[in-house]
């Protein structure tokens, strides 16, 4: 994993983006993969807490569906197995079983989608110390594999619309339930009836 | 509830909207009982800031009773509180360093899309000021929600009117930061540029900040 083309992008620090338009990097993550196709969304973010303490909510996938948005629940298996549960449009959901590929405590859990997944896709999340009293660096690197078919198209309003806009969501929410307790949102949803459409 | 609604140039309405609830632990519900007209609803009035919805709920400089509040909110109910414009989470790093306006938090994260393109940094959240600084609510209206309402909010003593504490919302707080921003010595002649509300603010605190020395 370590010569990897996302892990050599993380490691330099540089947006991800950056770094695949220097090499494919997508192209790079399937051949690595056997895939047909990848798509990679990398993303880091400065969080006010400990590694520890951010790593030990991460690594209770159950926490995960807390903050992203489209993970209707996590269960978890043994310590390494989890079962995702993805809500998609039209009441469907888009399923896949987990296994933990590296797990070191205060630093580093990946996860990789075994045989049978509905979409096979790998994450990464890394701990790193920012500067004394700045926090810890977090950075996110979601690899998946576009499907085809119906369930391809399902995926493609989940994820590919706007994946980095997504992932940039996502691990804002994460900043706020940890840094604060609490998501915030502007109002609730029963409010939307006095609202209409952008003007 | 009857509230102050934005819809397009030139378009407010006082229109009947759902009384807002408690969403978050930390939120606070206010009873507004005064609030004011800012400057900078001028530029939402004639449509100069992008990202307002129809039927947004204007105002960001009121005050009033707490009416309701949430688990982790530490205001109780009947106390009198003038809050500021700018939504704090208290927790982030800019918060600690009472940098508030530039919270990392408080500007819900499917709004911080435009003003991260724009500005490079997602602003803070605010009341009543469009969808790119969080698209909460405003207090031009019977009731508000105040989310992170243990940080923001200022408890008002019995004994002082509205009329004396409702500028601390926003105005007063500008006028003083210009005056403070001039580091008014001995012998400086000072010299205020419009004087609206804020620039009358400015000048009295440069009276209020200057040196005995
Ligand atoms: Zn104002
Ligand atoms: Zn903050």
């Amino acid at each position: 994993m370590s010569s990897s083309p996302v892990e050599r992008a993380r490691q330099s620090d540089a947006p991800l983006t950056a770094a695949v338009a220097q090499r494919d990097v997508s192209k790079e993550a399937a051949e690595e993969r056997g895939w047909h196709e990848a798509a990679v969304v990398g993303r880091t973010v400065t969080i006010n807490r400990t590694r520890a303490e951010l790593y030990a909510f991460w690594r209770d996938f159950r926490n995960l569906p807390r903050f992203m948005e489209n993970v209707e629940r996590v269960d978890v298996g043994d310590d390494r197995r989890s079962h995702w549960v993805i809500s998609a449009p039209a009441g469907r959901t888009v399923e896949w079983d987990s296994v933990i590929t590296e797990d070191e405590p205060d630093s580093v859990i990946a996860w990789e989608s075994v045989e049978g997944a509905d979409v096979r896709n790998a994450g990464r999340i890394e701990f790193r110390d920012a500067p004394p009293g700045r926090g810890t660096y977090v950075t996110a690197t979601i690899v998946y594999d576009p499907p085809a078919g119906d369930i391809g198209k399902l995926i493609a309003k989940l994820f590919q619309k706007e994946p980095k806009i997504q992932a940039r969501r996502e691990l804002r929410r994460f900043k706020q339930l940890m840094e604060t307790g609490e998501i915030p949102v502007a109002f609730k949803e029963d409010d939307s009836a006095v609202r209409g459409s952008f003007s | 509830m009857r509230a102050l609604t934005w819809h397009g140039k030139h378009d407010v309405r006082m229109e009947t909207v759902p009384d807002p609830k408690i969403v978050n632990p930390r939120d606070a519900i206010i009873r507004i009982t005064s609030t004011a007209i800012c400057g900078s609803d001028l530029h939402l009035y004639d449509s100069y800031i992008p990202s307002m919805h129809r039927g947004d709920i204007l105002g960001h400089e009121f005050m009033g009773e707490v009416v309701e509040t949430g688990s982790g909110s530490n205001l109780k109910k009947g106390e009198r509180v003038v809050v500021p414009f700018v939504i704090a989470c208290g927790q982030c790093f800019f918060c600690g360093k009472q940098q508030f306006s530039a919270c990392d938090n408080s500007n819900p994260a499917d709004k911080t899309d435009l003003s991260e393109i724009a500005y490079g940094y997602a602003m803070s959240g605010l009341f009543g000021y469009s969808h790119m600084t969080g698209g909460y609510a405003g207090g031009q209206a019977e009731y508000v929600r105040v989310p992170y309402s243990d940080v923001g909010p200022l408890v008002i003593p019995d004994g002082l009117e509205d009329d004396k504490v409702l500028f601390l919302s926003d105005i007063l707080p500008t006028g003083w930061m210009a005056a403070e921003n001039c580091e008014i010595e001995p012998g400086d002649t000072v010299a205020v540029w419009g004087c609206g509300p804020v620039g009358l603010f400015a000048v009295q605190s440069a009276f209020l900040l200057e040196p005995t020395g």
